[in-house]
């Protein structure tokens, strides 16, 4: 939240200086509630004088009455959660009744709300019924752990009700009304009137409820609104240091979890990140680059093994740094490099690692190294008395990993998600993990902080809304997709898209699978195609789907689609490739080479792009 | 009588226009005979489900239904996955007979696709669990080669016809089972949409309509029918909609009681729903079992309600129009007036276990499987045995409508080779256990049911252990009682008609009834609701202690729980909710 200098905004005219300056000195000791209840305040005193029949709130802290400032133009969105339907038919009736209030309200089901939506959201009427012990009813429990997760937005400004369904012989009776009516309080928000819990003979109570809630609402509409201060955007915004990959943003994670099933061969990950304050910007497309750090767990066997101490200060360029933070923070101490293997031949004066060093033997020195980690050198060759300072010698600083985001502004402000497949894998025994992967899977839970930038990507960029596009991924190589359904979506974009997926098995690998399935219903994603390697008794691959649809991708090509490839660099984008030169050789009747100049031409004209690692 | 000279009222059933009934009823027109977009929505390589609005009921017609794996429900949901689908796949089994062969292929499938496990129903049926879309076809055809198939399993059909299993009275049972057998192929809907998703026959152009006597909208509701002889009631029979009592004189099949408007389901809450026990309306000869069948089949059809699903079984079909009225027209249809009931006499809902021999001396062996469930676990291979004993056995199997297995048919030749490896397979000694688990039943629920609230086949027989020490504390372990669970109020393990009865109402919290009659003769009540298990353990306890000290020679368990005043005698459904 940015704080607003109530100084900043124009005098309306209207006021006296005086009364401005009284206004502004008030206005600068007001919490966020009580500028909400001031307003209401102000507009209901209007109301009575004008004889109105209003009833003010009688004292500060009240369940608020409030009249509302803009009342006019405000909202009235009707949300419910069901499960069996009692709560949708309330919500159809109440919604009837608002129109012939003259009140247009948005019925909607929690189940399919977008929860963003609610910071936009002016009234709201809550009507939920509860399930089990205490329980959102099933298709509401996404909303609830949305508002009640650390996600949520503040509230302030909204004004809300709650109708609470329920049954008394359970008991947490109408719990989920409970939750909702103390969560909105809690974000800020303005309780136009008290929660009413109804029993199974909800009728009456619910009627009353209803007719209660609507009777206020029409009150506050339809009525002038007073003057407000258009001037309200010109709120200065703090110009924030602007960070790159020197010095880079310390993010916070803000949710990390699984996205691969029970029983998956993979462990794929989901990673929201926050960037609020940063100032950072990026188009769908982008990376966020990541310093991860090194396993503490590592850092204090390779210090044992070296037989030094942890605290040991380390001399490095000029300043000083306890030894086991810098083996954490700055250096590479997972992959033996040659060079690494040189340095240690060189401390160690071991005849085996030296002979390793010579160009004869440059192919056991590969295989050496993609087998040994330094953690394995260091233990295989002991150097008794080694100098902190000679061995770091031989380390790479650690270096930044590149992640395409998940993500789109639009639709996710100030955050970037990331989609990571957490590498492990067992050498000498021992459970080895990626650097940085195994820095998300196992060290950075919400609230820990990680330094991170954005590494723009020019060459992976939507076209104009109304362009098709064939976005093309395998595993972690959807993530950029996710970003550009989120913004086309966010921008309303018309035009078609076709995403061709793959993993290893359906039921657990299937990324993201219920967003592609909204998206495919809300008709922002056209067409989906999915190949999964392990299913069947033949392996497939998306090659193979694209060699299928042949004919519909030559013919979305023919009428100007843009294609996307993301995903592994050695094996998916040779396959996918030759596989759409097959598509434009058959589809297009062309030879192989006119192919090939098709789609240099389409390369040439960066309606063929790729993002491969 | 009293039939009303306005005749019924018909505001809610058939004669009314589609727009003015509930919203299943155009569902149902508008699928084209239960084709619908099934066989697209296989195709729809996005979702594990079948997609497309309507399929997911229709695919009940076809005995499927889509269900999803609970336990993961949440954990997915917030891994961005849809929930882990798979289909429960019913098949239709008239009386619950089947051959060694068709065991064999059972077993074959339920190892290749149904997760190792088959479930034996309370309505004498197996269902395969744990099915994913992509086996859907490949299960179904593989039941085809050997003759099964799983059409009007569920649905606003006629659901699979039961028969008694009465091991040792082999010419009766032989003829009951036939008639079981031709009333389940009579009232089957033709259904040529199966045959062709399933077994991707052709459609054949027709100008016939596809479904004579259902017509485009089928039933109102679910339809059951079942078989009994006298004195077992293993099938519950006055839980049918429509329920024939085998009458025989000399030994002699000669015609059947009926009784109608039978049914389990209900609705927490929803006062206006209740169970209700089956009325005997009349007698009729054997030769006009089908004519009878149509006709009541055809009342329901004609007058059932197709605004509101809750309301539509056939039980409140009789209660709105006055039996007398639903009797007189079931007469009109057939021709003739329905003879007096004969008498008869039960004298047990519950089965017999182990070894018996039939007049015609082949032998039975009926083996309790706790609540149907045929896998192989830990300490007992019931899967691995009972496959070894179908190579073996030249004669069928009987599924009992108490979730057990009777191993039929076999003759004297055979009964050693059988004997062993049921003693090979340690299965000789499951039916040694405390009469209270060998009456227990429990349905499904959870993880993969989608109605269940709390568990049920996964609780109860820990459940029943903690009940036994407290009957064996109060002398009581030698005392047959009935108690079945379900995880909600819907019924399928007829739970309204048990001694002790328990409906989930959410995770570790049921409703507690009493007052079961022991041959299904009587509807419980509700005696606590939505209580946890220490109060359940506590409840019983006191009766018991009660019951073992008051209870008069052969009292059961059911009757001493009214004499007592624990609950009110429910003479009729409408009283349940009383």
């Amino acid at each position: 939240m940015q704080r607003v200098d109530p100084t900043d905004f124009p005098s309306p005219g209207l006021l006296s200086a005086d009364q401005w300056r009284q206004i502004n000195a008030l206005a600068a000791t007001l919490s966020a509630g009580q500028a909400l209840w001031l307003s209401g305040y102000f507009a209901g005193l209007e109301s009575a004088r004008t004889g109105a029949a209003v009833a003010l709130a009688n004292a500060p802290g009240a369940p608020a009455p409030a009249p509302v400032a803009a009342a006019r133009t405000r909202t009235l969105t009707i949300l419910y959660g069901s499960e069996t339907g009692n709560s949708a038919a309330l919500a159809q009736t109440a919604a009837v009744e608002a129109k012939a209030l003259g009140l247009d309200a948005t019925v909607s089901d929690m189940g399919e709300y977008k929860s963003r939506r609610l910071r936009e959201e002016q009234d709201l009427l809550l009507i939920a019924s509860t399930y089990g012990e205490g329980d959102p009813p099933q298709p509401a429990v996404d909303f609830f752990e949305f508002l009640e997760g650390r996600k949520a937005p503040s509230l302030t400004g909204l004004r809300f009700g709650v109708l609470a369904l329920g049954d008394s012989t359970y008991e947490k009776f109408c719990e989920a009304g409970k939750r909702l009516d103390r969560r909105f309080e809690e974000l800020g928000a303005a309780r136009l009137l008290p929660r009413v819990d109804c029993d199974v003979d909800y009728d009456d109570s619910a009627a009353a409820w209803i007719a209660d809630a609507l009777a206020l609402l029409a009150r506050d509409h339809g009525k002038p609104a007073p003057q407000t201060g258009d001037g309200v955007s010109t709120i200065a915004e703090a110009k924030p240091a602007a960070f790159d990959k020197k010095t880079p943003f310390p993010a916070t994670i803000i949710d990390n979890f699984v996205l691969t099933g029970r029983g998956s061969s993979k462990e794929t990950r989901h990673i929201e990140i926050s960037l609020e304050g940063s100032g950072l910007s990026f188009e769908p497309g982008d990376a966020l680059g990541v310093t991860p750090r090194n396993d503490p767990a590592l850092v204090a066997k390779i210090i044992g093994c070296l037989g030094l101490g942890a605290g040991a200060p380390l001399k490095l360029k000029g300043s000083k740094t306890p030894f086991a933070q810098a083996l954490e923070e700055k250096f590479d101490i997972t992959a033996a490099t040659p060079r690494f293997l040189e340095q240690w031949a060189n401390l160690s004066a071991s005849g085996a690692l030296k002979k390793l060093l010579g160009d004869e033997h440059a192919r056991e020195r590969a295989v050496y190294v993609r087998d040994h980690h330094i953690i394995d050198v260091i233990r295989e060759f002991p150097v008794p008395g080694v100098l902190a300072e000679a061995f770091v010698a031989g380390l790479r600083p650690l270096q930044p990993r590149l992640y395409s985001i998940a993500s789109s502004l639009a639709a996710n402000p100030e955050q970037a998600h990331l989609t990571v497949s957490t590498v492990r894998y067992e050498l000498h025994g021992e459970p080895r993990a990626g650097v940085a992967s195994g820095h998300f899977a196992d060290r950075a839970a919400p609230d820990a902080v990680l330094p991170v930038f954005v590494q723009s990507n020019p060459h992976f960029r939507l076209p104009a809304d109304d362009v098709p596009i064939i976005m093309i991924g395998a595993g972690t190589g959807v993530a950029p997709y996710r970003a550009f359904m989120q913004e086309r979506e966010a921008r309303d974009a018309a035009g078609r898209s076709w995403l061709f997926f793959g993993e290893r098995n359906f039921r657990t690998d299937f990324l993201y699978q219920t967003e592609w399935q909204a998206y495919l219903k809300d008709k922002v994603l056209t067409k989906m195609d999915v190949a999964f390697s392990r299913d069947g008794a033949k392996k497939v691959y998306v090659q193979h789907r694209l060699a299928e649809h042949g004919r519909e991708v030559f013919a979305w090509l023919e009428e100007g689609a843009h294609i996307y490839v993301c995903g592994d660099a050695s094996q998916l984008a040779p396959d996918v490739h030759a596989a759409l030169i097959s598509v434009v050789k058959k589809h297009g009747a062309r030879s192989q080479e006119a192919a090939e100049d098709y789609l240099r031409g389409l390369q040439r004209d960066h309606r063929y792009q790729r993002d491969v690692y | 009588m009293t039939k009303s000279l306005q005749g019924p009222d018909r505001s809610r059933d058939l004669s009314q226009p589609l727009e003015k009934l509930g919203p299943d009823e155009a569902m149902k027109v508008r699928s084209d005979y239960l084709r619908g977009t099934i066989n697209e929505g296989l195709l729809d390589s996005i979702t594990g489900a079948v997609s497309g609005d309507d399929n997911a009921k229709l695919m009940k017609f076809h005995g499927i239904y889509v269900q999803d794996d609970r336990d993961l429900r949440d954990e997915r949901r917030r891994q961005k996955l849809e929930p882990a689908y798979s289909f429960l796949i019913r098949l239709r089994l008239p009386g619950g007979v089947c051959t060694a062969r068709q065991w064999l292929k059972l077993d074959e499938l339920a190892r290749a696709y149904g997760n190792g496990s088959l479930r034996v129903t309370t309505r004498q049926t197996f269902q395969f669990h744990w099915v994913v879309k992509i086996d859907l076809k490949a299960t179904i055809r593989g039941l085809h080669e050997t003759l099964i198939d799983t059409i009007a399993a569920c649905g606003d059909v006629v659901r699979g016809v039961m028969a008694s299993v009465n091991p040792s009275l082999s010419a009766l049972h032989a003829e009951v089972y036939d008639a079981a057998r031709r009333v389940s192929d009579h009232a089957l809907p033709n259904m040529r949409a199966y045959h062709e998703i399933w077994y991707g026959e052709e459609r054949v152009a027709t100008s016939e309509p596809e479904e004579p006597f259902l017509g485009k909208q089928y039933l109102p509701r679910k339809f059951k029918i079942g078989f009994v002889i006298p004195p077992d009631n293993d099938i519950d029979v006055y839980t049918q909609d429509l329920g024939f009592i085998a009458i025989t004189s000399g030994g002699k099949l000669q015609g059947y009681n009926i009784t109608i408007g039978g049914g389990m389901g209900r609705t927490d809450s929803a006062p206006e729903t209740y169970p209700r026990l089956g009325d005997v309306i009349g007698f009729i000869p054997k030769d006009k079992l089908l004519a009878a069948t149509d006709a009541v089949i055809g009342v329901q059809r004609d007058h059932g309600d197709r605004k509101v699903r809750a309301h539509a079984r056939f039980k409140y079909t009789i209660d709105d129009l006055g039996l007398d009225w639903v009797k007189a027209e079931i007469e009109r249809r057939l021709g003739f007036a329905l003879k007096p009931p004969r008498p008869f006499k039960f004298t047990t809902n519950g089965d017999a276990f182990g070894w018996a021999t039939g007049e015609d001396g082949r032998h039975h062996f009926t083996l309790f499987v706790e609540n149907g469930r045929i896998v192989n676990r830990e300490g007992l291979a019931l899967l691995d045995g009972l496959r070894a004993i179908a190579q073996a056995h030249q004669g069928t199997f009987r599924l009992t409508p108490n979730q057990n297995v009777v191993i039929a048919d076999i003759p004297a030749r055979g009964k050693a080779k059988i004997a062993a490896l049921l003693k090979q397979y340690g299965l000789d000694h499951r039916n040694d256990q405390g009469l209270l688990r060998l009456n227990s039943m429990a349905c499904v629920a959870l993880p993969t049911c989608g109605l269940a609230m709390a568990e049920s086949e996964r609780y109860l027989p820990s459940l029943v252990t903690k009940i036994e020490t407290i009957l064996t504390e109060n002398g009581l372990s030698k005392e047959p009682i009935t108690i079945r669970m379900t995880g909600c109020p819907n019924g399928c393990a007829r739970p309204y008609v048990a001694e002790i009865a328990l409906t989930g109402r959410a995770p570790g919290k049921y409703n507690l009834y009493f007052g079961g009659g022991f041959h299904g003769q009587r509807l419980n009540k509700m005696y606590r609701e939505n209580i946890g298990e220490e109060a359940i353990l506590s409840a019983i306890g006191e009766i018991a202690a009660h019951y073992a000290r008051d209870r008069k020679p052969g009292e059961h368990f059911g009757d001493f729980t009214i004499r007592a005043g624990y609950v009110k005698e429910v003479r009729a459904g409408r009283e349940f909710n009383d």
